[in-house]
Parts: C-alpha cells; structure tokens; sequence
C-alpha cells in the first residue's frame, strides 16, 4: 500500500490527473460542482492552518474569505483591473487584516482561545458594516459580469474548476509544508501549553501571526477566484455566518490534527449540502450541518482523520530508534571560565495585584555551580524562576544573564539566550511523543539544531534521563516520576547554559529522591550552572555549593550550606520565632 | 457634522439607554454561564429569539398577554438549560468545545425558527406595543421602560442572591474552585444544573422583551451576538451587574454615534470599545 513518492509529489500527480478532466468534455455542471469543492478544500485547509495546529478557532474566516471577495469584485469590477493580477491583491488584503485583527488579539494571556473565537466572529459583521456603508458595495452589490475571464480553457467554466483546482493544490501544499516545518512543529506545542511553548523557545505571537497571515491570505485568495464564479457579490451572501460555520465544520469532521483532515472534510460535506440543496431543504440541510457539529464534537472530536490515521501509522512505525547507540550527552558548558558570574539578579521587584511576591531581591550565580534556592511557601522562589525565564515581566530591577540584560524579553528570547526551566507540576505537551516532546526545545531553544540533529539530541537525554525506552509513548503513558525525568531531558536537550529546577523532588519516592539526586549531580558533572529551588532539605544540603534563602521576597541569607541554614534569622523563618 | 438639537440628543441618549439595557439582560445569563460555568453559550442568542417568537405566537394566534407567556416560556427554557448542562458534563465538555456545541444548538434553532415562522420578518402587534408617556419633550416608551427595569431587577436580584444567600457562596466557591468546593461537600454538579436552567430562562425573559420592543427574523440571531459579547467582556466574567452597566455605556455611545455621525456606523462602537479594553486591561476580564 505504502507508496515510496513524497507527499509533495503526490500532490502533484492527484493535481494532473484532476487538471486534465476538463479535457473530458464534461457537462459545465460536473466542473462547478468539482470548482465548489475545490473552493470547500481551499477554504477549510487554509483555516486549519492557524486554527486546527494551533487550537486558536477563528469564526470568522468567512470574512477574510469575503475580503479577498470585495477587493476583486471592486479592482476588477470598478477600476478594470485585469482579473488575474486582482487574485494576489486579495491575497494580500485578507492577510492584512487577519495580522491587524492577530496583532491585537494574540497579545492577550487569559481567555486567548475564547476571545480569539469571538473577536472573528465580531470581524465578521464589522467589516460587513464597513463594506456596505461604504462606496466598496453602497448596498447595491457589486457585478462582475463585465469583467473578462482570461481564456485559460476552452468555457468559463473549465477556467474556473482549473484556477480553483490550482488554489486547492497551492493550498494543500503549504498545509502540508507547513505541517512538516518548524513553524508547524511550534504550531502544534502552542496547541498544547502556549507558555510552556514560549519558554521553551518558541516564538508563539510572531508563529500565531504569520499562521493566520497565511491562513487569511489564502482564503483571500479563493474570495477572489469565488467573486469571479457567482460575479455578482452581496454583502448578505458573502459576510454570512454560513462560511465559518460550514469551515469549522468540515475541519473539525476530517480530522484538525492532519494536514489533510480538512479536505476529506470538506468533500463530504459540500456533497452533503449540495444533496440538500439540490432536493429543495436548505433550511434542514444547515440544521443537519450544525446536528453533526454536535455529534462530531461529543463522539468524535479527533475526526476521521485523527481516529483512523494513528492506527495506519502504528502499522507501519517499528523504527531504527531503540538499536541506535546512544551519544554520550554533549558538554552544556559556556564560554565563561569556571567560577565566573553567569547570572546577576539586582533588586527584583514583582507585585501580583497588591501582593508584593519579589521586594528587591538580588543574588548571583557563578558558572558551573548548584545555587539552592530556598525559602517557605510563598517567599517567592516560584515567582523569581518565572521572571528569569521570562513568563512574567518584572515589575523593576534587572536580571543580567552572561552579560545581557534579559529582563524584559519575550519568554522565547530568554531561552534562546540558553536559560531552560522545568515545571514543578510537569507540563508535558500531550498530543507529541515524550521524543517529540525533547526534540522540540532542542529545535527551539539555545541550541537551535534542525529536526534530525534535534531528534538525535532528544534521544541522548532520552537516555540518559533513563526515558529511552518510552521514546514513542504519549507523556500520558508516564508515571509522575518518569514525567518529571521528561521535564529534567526537555530542559537539558536545548543545552542550556543556566538550567532552572523547581521543585524536581516534589512527590517523588524516596528511592526516587536518590535516583534524581544522582541524575542531577551527573547534569553538574556536564558543566551545567543551576539554580536548584527546593524543600527537600537533605537533597539541598547534599547537592548545593551555595545556597539563598527568600523569605516575603526579600534575600536574607546566602552562602555555604552548612552555614547559612545554622543562622539564627534561617532558623526562625523555617521553624518559627522563639517567644521570649 | 450638524450639531442636533437638545431633544433629538435627549431621545437618542433615553434610546440608548434602553437598547443598553437589552444588552445588559441578554449579557446577563451569557456572563454567568461563562464565568461560572465555564460554558461560552452561544445557543443563549438562539434561545432568545425561540423565547420572542413563541412570544409572538402566543400573543397573536392563542391571543394570551404577553406577560403570561412566560408562565409557559419560563419553566420549558429553565429544563433546556439544564438538560444542555446535563449533556456537556457528561461529555465532559471543554469551554472551547462548549462554543462548537452551542454554535450547533444555534444553527438547528435558527432553521427551526425559520421553517415554523419562515425567513419574513414579524412584528409582535400588543396591547403595549404603542404605549409611552411624556417627560417633558422626550417621549418614553413603556415596553423599553418595562426592559430596562426587568434587567435592574433580575441584575440586582442575582447578585444580591450570589452575594448574600448560602446558595450564592456556594456558586461562586464552585465557580472558583469546583474539586475544593466539592470536598466542603458542595454540590456542584447540581448547582451547574441550576445555574444553566435560570441562565436559559433569562434568556426567555430577554425573548419577551425582544418581541416586545423589535421585528424578528431568524438572521437577526446573529446580530446580537458580537455587541452583547463586547458587554460581557467589559463588564466582567461572571459579575452579574458588569454586562448591564457595559450594555447602557455600549447602548449610549452607540445613539450618540447614530445621532452625531450616522446610524450606519453605530455597528462598530461596541467593537472599538471592546478592543480599546482587550488592550488596556486584558488581565481584569
């Protein structure tokens, strides 16, 4: 079954023989039937692009898809653009002002995906308001039957199946392109934990943006192509809730996790529709749309594609993996001579909403040393990891990492600059593969490699963590204690010159505790730099060179070991103020 | 820009008021079940508008007060709620998977309402319909009065019962940590269940109000869905005062614009506002 031809090329092969069914002599009906579904396939493959990667559901791709409408209908239908040169202009419109509509929406922490959802929907009748107040439609509509189609075929109609079958294809071709490269890869970890994505290197806004440019841009595209084949265009028609909702659903039906996914779905249900239609219900026909929406989502919101194709896959994946002799780890030392400052924290400063989690407070690591990092709960040794990693901005004060002030930049830019984290609760990305889910810092973050050399990498910190036998499992399948070994290899494939702990012991056995300390003291052994915040005090004392201690946000102690944990003010934070 | 008169400003501010206050009591169910639920309800627009043509079909063919429609209305729309919130917890439904369900919900009502009622638009004839007073030169019409007054009362009455009864601590402990809520021994599922019936009922009593006041058709579910969103989301998720406070700003600016520029353009304040707030206080939603 299994063909050796690449996917592209077999794009290409499905896209020659569709092209040459013109030359057929079909009925004109035949080809616009094959033109709707062409348009279907287009529309719903580009909104998967943003949407189905990345999770952020747009309902209003109607409107980008109406945009790339009116500009055709008024470059070509008022100003006699020649027909062709309008399709790249509405390209270009659609996309605009989905990055403008990104631009501001992305920004947003909470409720992103909800927002995102309702705010295209909103779109959707604002740029309908605009369009028909406007001199762009006036309310009349706009005629295309002016506007000359050029002769590519013999009759209109076999023009315009060709153009749609070619945008069909050009769209399948970059959802497939984008599926494979890096921006898909990261497309899909935003799916999963858009922060842990960012802190792990991701660029998340400018990939969300240039997805939804993409995605935009191409249903633009097709709005050009579809003003030309109904050629008289309407604001009722176009800005109606009907083409996001038909999208949604089809990608949703064929499966969103697959480049593919959308066009199976799209196929059946514009046959689907047209049945309806054809036998005079399109009333029952859009209730039959939205009845299976629900079914889909309640008994099968992978699709058919996500239910059908992990099976094929599992077939066929013995893999060269397990056989391959693991590297030993590269060294994770910096340019920086041993005992050298790395990091410089001065007066950090982070107020949640009137509760003062960091007050000024300044420490320093040195490279190649364990700083333990120790404190009550709520001293704010949570807090400073997540400003120095970049989830959160400080409020004042700096954070110099190897001679750059990183307090400020994006969560990506942190890592990329070679500082990793892991999570006191693992944040695993669910839907990748425990392999995947350590290539993908290794793509991302300081050590930028390219997907093969990354999988390599993941593989060596697969087996040194001890998870190389789970290389293919979902993070899932883990117990808590291999999961916190995922966090440990995901933190270190991006080799990381400053490597921060939370809280790895938490929850973990004895036995486990030991396994981990060794695993950590070998981690030191490769030349890391750490910043080890903790509870489990035995594991602090065995394992820390220095140590500093937080209580309401504020240093109060720092030094050996031994020494600061006998001092008085130390004493009384962890045990309490004797009363004289 | 032709400054109008104090009087057409007066009427138009007095309209605003009352569009804002429609707003506000169709925000109101929205708000709760999104913020306390964690449910983005969009069948609660569908759920209006089934609510105003049942209205309408009760009070022109059976010949029934509009007010008594309810009787009737109210309870069937309280077991929708809480039969949908009986589906999306045994489905385990995501907040975002919520949207797709009630987008669904709202499509098979709208070709509902479109096949009993068909595409045309209705207009309920009552015995309110043409009732106002004077006040001073601005004329008050008594089915917008009687909207705004409902939504203060039902606003007011929900948080007061949020705020103040045991059954209120209880819903806003499960909305904000529904596994600790429910080791206090909290109900939760059953209070989700409540929760949901009252906010679909809501939505039958905004539905009077609509027949009351507008013309109906099936499209028009649609329209009401970004600006009685950008009300929710300046008010504040699951503050049951936030969307009718947000709805009357939303609802004046939106007449001021009307009679200041042109009622064509009203369509885009409620989105500039919601936008400048998405991004000068994107944390407080």
């Amino acid at each position: 079954m299994k063909s050796s031809l690449p996917t592209s090329a077999r794009i290409a092969v499905v896209g020659l023989g569709l092209a040459a069914v013109p030359f057929f002599g079909l009925p004109p009906f035949y080809e616009s039937f094959l033109y709707l579904i062409f348009s279907a396939v287009v529309l719903a493959t580009s909104w998967n692009i943003l949407s189905g990667y990345s999770g952020y559901f747009s309902f209003g791709h109607g409107a980008f898809f109406g945009a790339g409408m009116y500009t055709t209908a008024t470059l070509a239908g008022r100003l006699n653009w020649p027909f062709l040169w309008t399709l790249p202009a509405a390209g270009i419109v659609a996309a605009l002002l989905g990055v403008g509509v990104g631009a501001v929406v992305f920004r947003l922490r909470r409720l992103r995906g909800e927002l995102f959802a309702l705010l295209t929907l909103a779109v959707t009748f604002v740029l309908a308001t605009i369009v028909l107040n406007t001199p762009i439609d006036g309310g009349q509509g706009v005629s295309l039957s002016a506007v000359a189609l050029p002769k590519l075929l013999s009759s209109p109609s076999s023009t315009l199946y060709i153009l749609g079958l070619a945008m069909a294809l050009l769209t399948l071709w970059i959802a497939y392109a984008v599926y494979r490269s890096k921006l898909g890869t990261g497309l899909f970890a935003i799916h999963d934990d858009e922060d842990v994505a960012e802190v792990m290197g991701v660029p998340t806004f400018r990939y969300k943006l240039v997805a939804f440019g993409l995605s935009c841009g191409l249903a633009g595209m097709a709005g050009g192509i579809h003003a030309m084949f109904i050629s008289y265009v309407t604001v009722g028609e176009t800005f109606s809730i009907i083409v996001p909702l038909n999208v949604v659903l089809m990608s949703v039906l064929g499966g969103t996790r697959h480049w593919f996914g959308p066009a199976v779905g799209a196929t059946v249900i514009t046959a689907l529709l047209y049945a309806f239609t054809a036998g005079d219900f399109p009333v029952a026909g859009r209730a039959a749309v939205g009845l299976i929406l629900i079914v889909v989502i309640l008994f099968m919101p992978e699709g058919i594609l996500g239910r059908f194709i992990p099976r094929l896959e599992g077939r066929k994946r013995p893999k060269e993996a397990p056989g391959s002799p693991a590297v030993a780890p590269a060294t994770l030392k910096g340019g920086e001579a041993k005992g050298e400052t790395l990091l410089t924290i001065t007066g950090l400063s982070k107020a949640f909403s009137g509760l003062q989690a960091l007050d000024g407070a300044a420490l320093q690591v040195r490279r190649g040393e364990i700083l333990g990092l120790v404190g009550p709960n709520g001293s704010g040794k949570s807090t400073l990891i997540n400003l120095v990693s970049g989830h959160y901005r400080s409020d004042s004060g700096s954070i110099v990492f190897a001679g750059q002030d990183v307090a400020g930049l994006p969560a990506h830019r942190v890592a990329q600059s070679g500082i990793a984290r892991t999570y006191q609760i693992p944040r695993p990305f669910l839907h990748l593969s425990v392999l995947a889910n350590v290539a993908l810092p290794a793509m991302f973050g300081a050590a930028a490699l390219d997907r093969q050399a990354a999988e390599r990498e993941a593989r060596r910190w697969l087996e040194f963590t001890g998870l190389a036998a789970k290389a293919d499992a979902l993070p899932g399948e883990l117990n808590l204690h291999q999961r916190k070994f995922l966090e440990l290899a995901r933190a270190l494939a991006s080799r990381p010159r400053l490597l921060l702990l939370d809280e790895v012991l938490s929850g973990l056995t004895p036995a486990e505790i030991g396994h981990a300390i060794e695993t950590i003291r070998a981690i030191r052994d490769l030349g890391a730099s750490i910043i080890f915040v903790e509870h489990v005090m035995h594991a602090v004392m065995e394992l820390s060179d220095r140590i500093v201690v937080l209580n309401h946000g504020k240093v109060i102690a720092e030094g050996q070991p031994q020494d600061v944990m006998r001092r008085p003010e130390v004493v009384s934070v962890y045990l309490g103020k004797p009363h004289a | 820009m032709n400054f109008p008169s104090w009087t057409l400003l007066g009427q138009s501010l007095l309209s605003g008021i009352f569009i804002g206050s429609l707003y506000g009591l169709l925000g109101l169910g929205l708000s709760l079940s999104w913020g306390m639920l964690r449910q983005i309800n969009l069948a609660h627009f569908a759920l209006a508008f089934l609510g105003a043509y049942l209205t309408f079909q009760l009070t022109s063919v059976v010949g029934m007060d509009p007010l008594m429609t309810l009787a009737l209305i109210l309870p069937c729309f309280f077991a929708f709620g809480v039969l949908m919130q009986w589906l999306f917890s045994r489905f385990a439904i995501s907040p975002f998977n919520s949207l797709l369900v009630t987008f669904g919900i709202t499509v098979i009502i709208e070709s509902l309402i479109q096949w009993l009622w068909t595409a045309d638009y209705r207009r309920m004839d009552s015995v309110y319909a043409d009732m106002k007073f004077k006040v001073g030169t601005l004329y008050v019409p008594i089915p917008e009065l009687f909207t705004l007054l409902i939504a203060i009362l039902l606003s007011l009455s929900t948080w007061a019962l949020l705020r103040y009864t045991d059954l209120g601590r209880a819903l806003r402990a499960s909305a904000e940590d529904g596994q600790i809520a429910a080791a206090f021994g909290v109900n939760e599922k059953k209070l989700a269940l409540l929760l949901s019936g009252f906010s679909a009922a809501f939505a039958g009593v905004a539905g009077l109000c609509l027949a009351l006041s507008y013309t109906l058709s099936p499209s028009q579910i649609y329209a009401w869905i970004g600006v009685v969103f950008a009300a929710v989301m300046i008010g504040g998720l699951g503050n049951p005062i936030g969307p009718l406070v947000a709805g009357i700003v939303i609802g004046v600016a939106e007449a001021i614009t009307m009679a200041l520029i042109s009622p064509a353009w009203a369509p885009l304040v409620s989105f500039s506002l919601l936008i400048i707030v998405l991004l000068t206080r994107a944390d407080k939603i």
